[in-house]
């Protein structure tokens, strides 16, 4: 067994909350609150709200801190505690939830490219370009791949914020969110494809 | 023994197929035919730069901070809680 640097972090760090180490807390609430918070406002109405669930969250990872058995990383322990509270919260709420059964993309159709886009042999007929480094470090970039991320629908959004936003695995993904393999790659792929292409209308802008 | 035969993907199939790719979950023989599809198409080349590029972006986002208030809330709560 080799353990990683972070699995190493996430021991200390462990150890000194059960110690009641007031400062191991604050560094685990800088560390991951603002992502909590984040995802919990995919669930929940308000940024308030948002806040009660990540509250409960910690208060939750207090009382299991003792079974927490670093099976999975104590990220997506974290975030799957938090994604079953804001989930509870959101459903009292009366919200439409990513992953209820009412929450259907709405777009099982579309394709990740406009069809106009090729020719009849399913060739290219207008390509994408290269894409030009600089204009990549442009905030302008970020922007525009936040919008265009704000603007999934709820299952793509919580998919793609876990994968590429937040850097987790796709086994992980599935076990914060409680997705198969299969649908949790559909979901990636349409949220990807839609990304992309808000980034190279933005690229196409002289 | 047989060399692993490719076929002929069309640029329409191969956006399709950009994340199974990307995540490893494709069988040998797409993969070589995906493979030998994009080492003769830079327009393929180019929008799986782009979803690289798109990935990578998303992975500079970060998110907002907490607000003093809440995250002194969340330290107060910590030295309130009850340990046995």
């Amino acid at each position: 067994m080799t353990v990683s640097p972070a699995q190493d972090e996430d021991a200390l760090l462990l150890r000194a909350l059960r110690a009641g180490d007031e400062r191991a807390f604050a560094a685990l609430v800088d560390m991951y609150g603002p992502s909590l918070l984040r995802l919990a406002q995919l669930y929940v109405s308000s940024r308030a709200v948002a806040e009660e669930v990540v509250q409960e969250t910690w208060l939750a990872v207090l009382t299991g801190i003792e079974r927490f058995e670093g099976r999975s990383s104590l990220k997506t322990w974290l975030f799957r505690i938090l994604t079953n509270k804001a989930k509870t919260r959101g459903q009292r709420e009366g919200r439409i939830l990513p992953f209820s059964s009412l929450a259907a993309d709405g777009d099982e159709d579309q394709t990740a490219v406009a069809v106009e886009r090729f020719a009849r042999g399913g060739a290219w007929a207008t390509p994408p370009r290269g894409v030009p480094e600089e204009r990549l470090l442009a905030g302008e970039a970020r922007a525009r791949v936040e919008e265009a991320i704000a603007a999934l629908p709820p299952n793509q959004r919580a998919v793609i914020t876990l994968r590429d936003v937040e850097g987790l695995s796709a086994d992980e993904a599935c076990n914060v969110l409680g997705l198969s393999e299969t649908n949790q790659r559909v979901l990636l792929h349409r949220a990807r494809a839609k990304v992309r292409a808000a980034l190279e209308r933005y690229l196409e802008e002289a | 023994m047989s060399a692993t035969a490719t076929r002929d993907l069309p640029c329409q199939e191969i956006v399709e197929l950009v994340t199974d790719y990307l995540e490893g979950a494709m069988d040998a023989p797409l993969r070589a035919s995906f493979e030998a599809h994009l080492a003769g198409c830079p327009h393929c080349t180019h929008y799986l730069e782009q979803i690289g590029a798109a990935i990578r972006i998303a992975g500079t986002i970060r998110a907002e901070n907490l607000s003093p208030e809440f995250r002194t809330g969340l330290l107060e709560a910590f030295r309130e809680f009850p340990r046995g």
